[in-house]
């Protein structure tokens, strides 16, 4: 079977390359770009399209334990929102939280092949992995919550680093992860252990915590930087939500220095106000520093009207965010490891806070100066579904359309933003790195993101079309490891070939007899049952490689 | 000879340590068995429970045909296309079951039901189903049961008899380990009984409260209004038989506890009011996090259950009574659930894995299965009233023992198992990949159009 | 000695081991087939231990072996018997929207048919102490 394409006469964007909207040939040949193919390649006609790598989505929840509780949860929005069947791919459904066909295949509509999990708990780890097994077409990998622990918190508390590393290295191998989560450092004891309170302030040293969520932030940088993963610590920071929270990301953003923190979903943590009351836009504050400094990345977590599901390992935010409606509710405590919330949402334009919210993420798209390091995401679906991906390309790429979008929503939050203000639009290539190619960067995907040679051959064909949203909602053709999966618009085969991307770091043996005595005393499940074989993989498993280092000072 | 014998024995004894128990939702994965390898039997299994031991230690490979069309043996294939074939020819296919095997083996069910435009069901809706559609309608606070060792100093159950249908739960996990917060084990907790038996549960509870039969939504709903500042009612013992002081004073203790914790089981969901009594528990347990951390879990039982729950949620999006006819799921309880399509006699075709609806479903619904009007396939491990009253009928290797694979404890948490020895029988997981292969096959060639097949 | 009762019908740990042991062996179909009684109600309609009873309702009948509880145990006017076929013929096939038939709570009528014999395992379980 010949597995070799050429795609002619396509208009190519491939930043990583400095490829900005040049008519090149792309050829593809065993899953891989190739500088060249034989005569007998099947031949794509991309006259009039852009052609771009598929895109990589840094920071969703779409697989794992808690995904699928909101899953069970929803079944009033599955209805209304069916996935049908083909000759070529399975059934499933749709709404604010997928089954796992609908998730893939969806994802792959929207040109995307790559997207990473971004929130697991290590002990319900096996489950997303399962999960991404039944997710057909895009790669995934997914980052481990470690930032709660106990047992990592007590290393930290006592001072003993070395061993702190070696176990966060025990850790990401035994959960096949692909970097550490901190989801609000140290806001689980209070929330479990001392009847629903939560953590005020990254110094806060109280009873309640044992540890500042500074200390935690700072090792988990410094291990992961030593240890050389692809990808820094990826941070839910504390306060995440309030007003007046700006600062506690700034002051997170400080504790790291000059070593790299990858900030999710920032828009939520960029509020100025008082606590209690209704925030204001920090959105220049913020956008400032990360200009600033070359170490961080972020992703947006833009918030769009509609639909949206809290689900996070925040718990406490969840409970407090009830509060307004009293929706069904799930709170969920992992052991020792984590905590958990989901909260069904509805974001409305006419609400203050939910209109400031949108203007916020658009404020620091439109003021950012360094397009790779600032990520495409919507927290899915804690901001709204993935969905939403194509609306967002349009409102950055058309000044005249956000104007008009800015009109049909509460005036009084317009009014206290420079949104209005801000006439940039996001040109294609701009799109193209926020994407896939800055996010690729930032996990250190170095096979994603570009066409260049050597590159996984995940391309995505669009039709070039005036209505940005319409360009991007439907790619004519999509390509996984070259393998053609859409052609004109339809599923032509399904792709189950999908990878699971980890790191797998050196690691210490002796610390297992460390760890071990920590589970016999407080787990529930056995010490030797806990680490994940090979086997979840199923033969799936892409080990992207880690660069040890000897100290912290050591890039 | 004995002495020969004995060697050999000796040099085939196999130990699997850190094996876990599949029979009831606790999952205990601290077993060490014993294996004598040439008989092909558990001889000890270290630490079990007396449902554990009995799981294990009865097992046996028995002399019996891998597979059976209308009684007569059969080659493997033989008996997985004429499934496909009688599953594709159906008006109405169901499949149901699915808590006895692993999650790989369950992954395949829906794809099969996609495919011939079917109706998957499991356990779950004769089990937990009830929570589960309370669950859609008013969520859950939850936790590990790790969590419970480590924190709870409030722990209830409800309807519920761990004593005899999980046995080790009290040690293990919910009543006596000593945790992080709870050194002292028993005696940091107190330990409050809610049922309408004075069960052996009863014997090791603090408080136990015996409420008048069906009266379980009753005082839940008063515990709820106290969460608001309403007053327990005087007639509270008249309404369901529990002393108002006593209601009172349990009330007080779940506000003031610092981890509370109340395990519910079937004797709400299978009594009068069903979801709404589940409803109503989950419902109190979030109310009382106004004032203190509370948490609740159905103490799921039977095997994977919790597994097949998660499997049929994450393919589908809805938990079980799942219906494909449209070509894509659908959820009804009551109407795509099993006992209800058996019941009204619309199944033509049944494929049961690893349960036995003959044994435990109300009559109508076993005289419509067992009649010439539906068509039974079973997938098995043992032979049960379902597997011999099955015009096919295929026996498989049993999970946990031959089979390794993923088990979900009763509280989500994933399982790997570690098999003890090999067994003739093919496994649940390989039956199931052929069927659905051939299902697929099947399907293709048929090409019906997908949205406008069948029962609509 | 005929008279009606409630009847829940459950999990016990003897009905969990049986069905490990076999649905058609002997163990399983013994412990599926005893009627727990209260004291009172057994006295009320005249029954002891090892009797052999029909129960039946609309739904069906199947005959049964009776086991007498302590004074406390069970609620008076309440039986229980483990889950088994013998349950089964008793269920209704109605499930009011949910599934899940009625199956535990129905009205079933107690009629005496003769004298048993008293087996070990029919006496009344020790109480459990954890």
């Amino acid at each position: 079977m010949n597995n070799e394409i050429r795609i002619i006469n396509g208009i190519v964007f491939d930043p990583t390359n400095n490829i900005d909207g040049k008519v090149v040939d792309i050829c593809i040949k065993d899953g891989k770009i190739v500088s060249e193919v034989s005569k007998s390649a099947k031949v794509i006609d991309a006259k009039g399209m852009a052609v771009m790598p598929g895109g990589v989505d840094i920071h969703c929840h779409i697989t794992g334990p808690k995904v699928n509780l909101a899953r069970k949860l929803m079944p009033e929005d599955h209805r209304l929102d069916p996935h049908f069947k083909t000759p070529n791919t399975q059934s499933g459904s749709g709404g604010i939280v997928p089954s796992t066909f609908a998730t893939g295949y969806r994802y792959a509509t929207l040109g995307y092949t790559t997207a990473m999990e971004a929130a697991v708990p290590p002990l319900t780890a096996r489950h997303a992995l399962e999960e991404m097994y039944d997710t057909p077409i895009i790669d995934n990998g997914f980052y481990v919550l470690l930032g709660n622990n106990l047992f990592l918190q007590s290393l930290i508390a006592e001072g003993r680093f070395a061993e702190f590393k070696e176990a966060v290295a025990w850790w990401l191998n035994a959960t096949k992860a692909y970097t550490v989560k901190l989801v609000n450092p140290g806001g689980d004891e209070p929330w479990k252990g001392h009847k629903n309170l939560n953590v005020k302030s990254i110094d806060e040293d109280s009873k309640a915590t044992d540890i500042a969520p500074r200390k935690v932030i700072e090792a988990f940088i410094d291990a992961v930087h030593e240890l050389g993963l692809p990808h820094p610590p990826h941070i839910h920071c504390n306060n995440l939500g309030h007003s007046g929270n700006y600062d506690t990301t700034l002051e997170t953003m400080k504790t790291a220095g000059d070593r790299r923190l990858h900030v999710a979903h920032i828009q939520f943590n960029s509020y100025a106000g008082e606590v209690g009351k209704p925030p204001k836009s920090a959105s220049k504050e913020i956008t400032d520093y990360v200009n600033e400094h070359q170490n961080i990345t972020c992703d947006v977590g833009q918030v769009m009207f509609g639909k949206a599901m809290f689900m996070t390992a925040d718990a406490p935010l969840t409970y407090l965010l009830r509060g307004y409606k009293k929706e069904k509710w799930v709170n969920a405590d992992t052991e020792c490891e984590s905590g958990c919330g989901i909260l069904p949402f509805d974001y409305q334009g006419m609400i203050y806070t939910h209109a400031l919210q949108w203007a916020i993420g658009l404020e620091i798209f439109l003021l950012s100066k360094d397009p790779w390091r600032i990520v495409l995401s919507t927290d899915h679906p804690n901001g709204g579904s993935f969905a939403n991906y194509p609306l967002v390309i349009k409102l950055l790429m058309d000044y005249e359309f956000r104007k008009v979008a800015m009109r049909s929503v509460n005036q009084k939050a317009m009014n206290s933003t420079i949104l209005g203000e801000l006439k940039r639009e996001y040109t294609l290539n701009e799109i193209c790195i926020i994407t896939r190619a800055g996010p690729a960067k930032c996990l250190g995907l170095k096979d994603k993101g570009h066409l260049g040679v050597g590159a996984d051959a995940d391309v995505t064909i669009y039709d070039m079309l005036e209505d940005k949203e319409e360009m991007f909602n439907a790619p004519r053709y999509v390509m996984k490891s070259g393998q053609l999966l859409i052609a004109d618009h339809e599923f032509v085969s399904d792709y189950t070939d999908k990878k699971v991307l980890r790191v797998a770091p050196d690691y210490d043996k002796e610390i297992e007899k460390v760890i071990k005595p920590f589970f016999d005393d407080f787990y529930s499940v056995n010490y030797q049952n806990y680490a994940i074989q090979d086997d979840y993989l199923h033969g799936l498993g892409k080990v992207i490689g880690t660069k040890k280092k000897n100290s912290i000072y050591e890039n | 000879m004995s002495a020969a014998s004995k060697d050999i024995k000796v040099v085939n004894e196999k130990i699997v340590e850190n094996a876990t128990c599949t029979f009831c939702g606790c999952c205990c994965d601290d077993i060490t068995l014993t294996v004598d390898m040439d008989k092909k039997v558990i001889t000890k299994a270290k630490d079990a429970c007396v449902l554990g031991k009995s799981w294990f230690l009865n097992h046996v490979i028995e002399d019996k045909p891998i597979a059976r069309i209308a009684g007569k043996e059969v080659p493997l294939d033989d008996a997985i296309n004429e499934a496909a074939k009688i599953l594709m020819d159906a008006k109405f296919p169901i499949l149901y079951g699915m808590s006895d095997t692993v999650c790989e083996a369950q992954r395949h069910c829906a794809p099969i039901m996609d495919d011939c435009g079917g109706t998957i069901d499991t356990t779950t809706s004769v089990c937990h189903g009830p929570s589960g559609m309370a669950f859609q309608g008013v969520g859950e606070p939850t936790m590990t049961l790790g969590e419970v060792k480590n924190r709870a100093d409030f722990v209830m159950y409800w309807g519920g008899n761990p004593a005899e249908a999980h046995p080790r739960h009290f040690a293990r996990y919910a009543v006596t380990p000593e945790g992080m917060y709870t050194p002292n084990g028993k005696d940091d907790r107190t330990v409050v009984i809610v049922d309408i038996r004075h069960t052996k549960t009863a014997g090791v509870s603090d408080i136990f409260l015996q409420l008048k039969p069906g009266k379980d939504f009753e005082l839940l709903w008063m515990l709820r209004a106290a969460c608001k500042g309403v007053d327990i009612p005087d007639d509270c013992k008249d309404i369901c038989g529990v002393e108002k002081e006593v209601v009172e004073d349990l009330f007080q203790r779940m506000k003031n506890c610092n981890y509370g914790v109340i395990f519910f089981g079937m004797g709400l969901t299978m009594s009068r009011g069903r979801h709404f009594n589940s409803g109503a528990l989950m419902a109190l347990a979030t109310d009382l996090n106004e004032f203190t951390h509370f948490v609740a879990k159905p103490a799921r039982g039977h095997g994977n259950v919790t597994g097949a729950d998660n499997v049929v949620s994450w393919q589908t999006g809805y938990p079980f009574g799942v219906n494909f006819s449209r070509g894509h799921p659908r959820f009804n309880p009551g109407e795509f659930t099993t006992v209800d399509t058996l019941s009204r006699k619309e199944a033509d075709a049944a494929l049961i894995i690893a349960s036995d609806p003959v044994a435990n479903f109300p009559k109508p619904a076993i005289d419509h299965i067992t009649s010439d009007k539906c068509k039974l396939i079973s997938i098995d491990t043992k032979n049960t009233p379902t597997s011999e009253a099955a015009h096919v009928s295929i026996q498989t290797s049993t999970y946990g023992i031959n089979t390794g694979g993923t088990v979900y404890r009763m509280d989500d948490v994933p399982i790997s198992l570690r098999p003890a020895f090999d067994s003739p029988f093919p496994s649940d997981l390989e039956v199931l990949t052929k069927l659905r292969k051939k299902v697929n096959e099947l399907s293709k060639k048929a090409n019906r159009p997908y949205a406008t097949k069948k029962y609509m | 000695m005929k008279g009606q009762l409630i009847l829940i019908p459950g999990r016990s740990s003897k009905q969990g081991v049986g069905l490990n042991k076999g649905k058609l062996k002997e163990e399983y179909i013994r412990v599926t087939t005893t009627l727990e009684l209260s004291f009172e109600d057994a006295q009320e309609l005249g029954l002891e231990t090892a009797d052999i009873v029909k129960i039946s309702n609309h739904i069906g009948e199947t005959e049964v072996q009776v086991k007498v509880l302590k004074e406390g145990k069970l609620p008076i006017g309440y039986a229980f018997i483990p889950y088994g076929p013998p349950s089964s013929c008793l269920f209704d096939g109605e499930t009011c929207g949910t599934g899940m038939p009625a199956s535990k709570g129905m009205t079933i009528d107690v009629e005496f048919i003769k004298k048993g014999v008293k087996k070990k395992t029919a006496l009344p379980p020790k109480t459990a102490v954890g």
